[in-house]
């Protein structure tokens, strides 16, 4: 039990640090809102055009698919600032401490959660401003922001193991693309992925990211009966399916994080 | 005098390359061993092994009693590495990285912020303590992540490379911070590459050289392996060449070595000083203008030249223009 407090009270140290550079370079926290702002227009206003939404108003579509890929990308934060700090010999003068072995990525992974808060606070502030509404409750609203939180959570594990896995925060940033890309766009964020090709519709059926956005849009009220969502379970049931990935994600991943971290070796 | 660092038979391989081959050392309570080898001999890699960050493929490390690999946290909490680049928080203040560290060692809501301000004192960084990091001098990382691995007052202290990368004056600074920290009873494994540091900061040094002991000893006994002293003296006048050479040659050991351009000639001798003025004042007889004159010890380098076939990395331009000259 006085484990786990050490382990909470040195995670909040780190925690702390970590938020301290937020704050002296707020640069990155502007450059992190600034491009799902530019998402946000260029889908509303540009292709959002082309994009038919039966019964529907593209832009409310939209925001959550919006709110689900930025979180994402914000989780690749983690992989980065760890990336960054073995880089600089951070992560060995942890190591050196007496302190919990997984305080860090603790640390780090709550860190980037208050990241990600910041993020969808502006972003929900741009979405009410291009038309998105909240059509439902408030505690069903906050889950629904919890839930891509959550989501996002279980992802900055997956970036905190490859993370301490890659040889520098530039690695990190492209072998992340790969994978956060075709998870976000081979979905239902942008488009309805009942105009996908075959196998590419199945993909994105049970691509963990539609349910996430299925089970945002049902929480803020962004559905339309006239645009039901696909008969597979992953669809039908996205709160379920959604919470299924992050026991999943986390189960796998806080472990090989943790052993990662305590071989993770400056270069 | 109990040891606080033991190794025995270390062994490290990355694939190919074996950077540890059987380490074996000890670090008397108090004392300051010099590892010491070129870019490369596995300093870093002993160090790291030391300080729980690596485990070694086979053998034994202890800190202090402890058993690197069986009670990692134990050393943890006795020791303090400063690595061989300063590893502190670029974005935080001086103040908040230690301050961070020391809540790291649960020193507390009070005792943290209180050991930092002491030491940013001591490291001569209270002006700049409330500034990020990102706006120091290398020397003043240098002495902030030095300062961090003093926080939790540790009785073994690992420091790898401590004064790479520092200009002279930074590096005088540095070598008078860790000699005080002995005084206070630390025990200090100092990796280098620079001979001088070793001569001047260590009790004892050991030299490796691909992951192996080449040679150790004190400073002393390296320089002895080497050969004896030397009387080196330099004319004013060319012409006097012959003449210094034959006068030389009554007191030398072996063979006078002349160096025409500089006017230098060097000498083996044994006998110390007496030998010395004897030189001289038969010089003076035969009415030779001598310049400049002296004893010359081998270098460290000399040492490491003769054991590696290779020379080291001296301190400055000026320090290897000045030791090697000599020789030719
Ligand atoms: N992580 C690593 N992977 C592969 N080789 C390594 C690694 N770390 C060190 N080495 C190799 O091990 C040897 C010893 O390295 P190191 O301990 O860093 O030497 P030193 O600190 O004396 O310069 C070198 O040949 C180096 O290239
Ligand atoms: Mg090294």
């Amino acid at each position: 039990m006085s484990a786990l407090l050490d382990t909470f009270a040195d995670g909040a140290i780190v925690a702390r640090r970590n938020l301290i550079k937020i704050k002296r370079v707020p640069d990155l926290l502007v450059f992190t809102t600034l491009s799902p702002i530019m998402f946000v227009l260029l889908f509303g206003y540009i292709f959002g055009g082309s994009i038919e939404i039966p019964g529907g108003n593209y832009r409310e579509f939209l925001i959550a698919g919006i709110f689900a890929q930025t979180v994402i990308f914000g989780a690749t934060i983690t992989g980065a600032g760890l990336a960054d700090d073995i880089q600089k010999g951070i992560i060995d003068r942890f190591r050196s401490l007496p302190m919990s072995q997984s305080a860090v990525l603790l640390g780090r992974t709550a860190s980037d959660v208050v990241n990600n808060v910041i993020v969808i606070v502006v972003m929900s502030v741009t979405g009410l401003a291009i038309g998105w509404r909240i059509r439902t409750s408030v505690p069903e609203a906050i889950a629904g922001f919890l839930l891509l939180l959550l989501f996002a959570y279980a992802v900055s594990w997956i970036m905190a193991y490859l993370g301490l896995l890659v040889p520098s925060p530039e690695v990190l940033n492209n072998a992340s693309f790969l994978v956060t890309f075709p998870l976000t766009f081979v979905a239902n964020t942008f488009a309805r992925p009942e105009t996908f090709p075959g196998p590419v519709r199945t993909f994105a059926n049970w691509n963990p990211v539609s349910a996430v956005v299925q089970a945002a849009r049902e929480l803020f009220g962004n559905t339309s009966p006239a645009n039901p969502p696909p008969d597979v379970w992953s669809l039908q049931n996205p709160v379920a399916y959604t919470l299924i990935w992050v026991v999943a994600i986390l189960a796998v991943f806080v472990p090989l994080a943790i052993r990662q971290y305590q071989r993770a070796a400056s270069r | 005098m109990a040891d606080m660092i033991r190794a025995r038979g270390l062994v490290k391989r990355y694939g190919e390359v074996t950077a540890l081959d059987g380490l074996d050392l000890s670090v008397p309570e108090g004392t300051i061993l010099g590892l010491l080898g070129p870019n490369g001999a596995g300093k870093t890699t002993a160090v790291r092994i030391f300080t729980t960050l690596l485990e070694p493929d086979d053998g034994v490390a202890e800190v202090a009693g402890v058993d690197v690999r069986r009670d990692p946290r134990g050393v943890r909490r006795r020791i303090g590495l400063s690595g061989q680049y300063a590893a502190v928080d670029e974005y935080l203040t001086g103040y908040e990285n230690l301050d961070m560290v020391g809540r790291l060692h649960r020193l507390g809501r009070r005792g943290a912020p209180k050991r930092a301000r002491e030491l940013l004192e001591r490291f001569a960084l209270t002006d700049a303590g409330d500034r990020p990091v990102k706006t120091y001098s290398g020397g003043m990382r240098r002495r902030l992540d030095l300062a961090a691995a003093l926080v939790a007052e540790p009785t073994v202290l690992f420091l790898d490379e401590p004064t790479t990368g520092l200009d002279p004056r930074g590096r005088t600074g540095m070598w008078d911070v860790i000699r005080e920290l002995v005084d206070g009873g630390a025990t200090l494994l100092l990796t280098t590459q620079y001979l001088e540091e070793a001569d001047r900061l260590a009790d004892d040094i050991v030299v490796i050289d691909h992951g192996r002991i080449i040679a150790q000893g004190t400073a002393d006994q390296l320089k002895a392996q080497v050969g004896g002293e030397r009387v080196e003296l330099v004319l004013e006048q060319a012409e006097d060449v012959e003449l210094a050479r034959s006068v030389l040659a009554g007191s030398a050991v072996g063979a006078v070595v002349v160096d025409e351009h500089s006017r230098r000639l060097t000498a083996p001798v044994s006998g110390g000083a007496p030998v010395l003025m004897a030189a001289l004042a038969r010089l003076q007889d035969e009415g030779v203008k001598v310049l400049d004159f002296g004893m010359r010890r081998p270098t460290l380098d000399d040492v490491f030249l003769t054991l590696t076939g290779q020379t080291t990395r001296t301190t400055t331009e000026a320090d290897q223009a000045r030791e090697q000259e000599p020789a030719r």
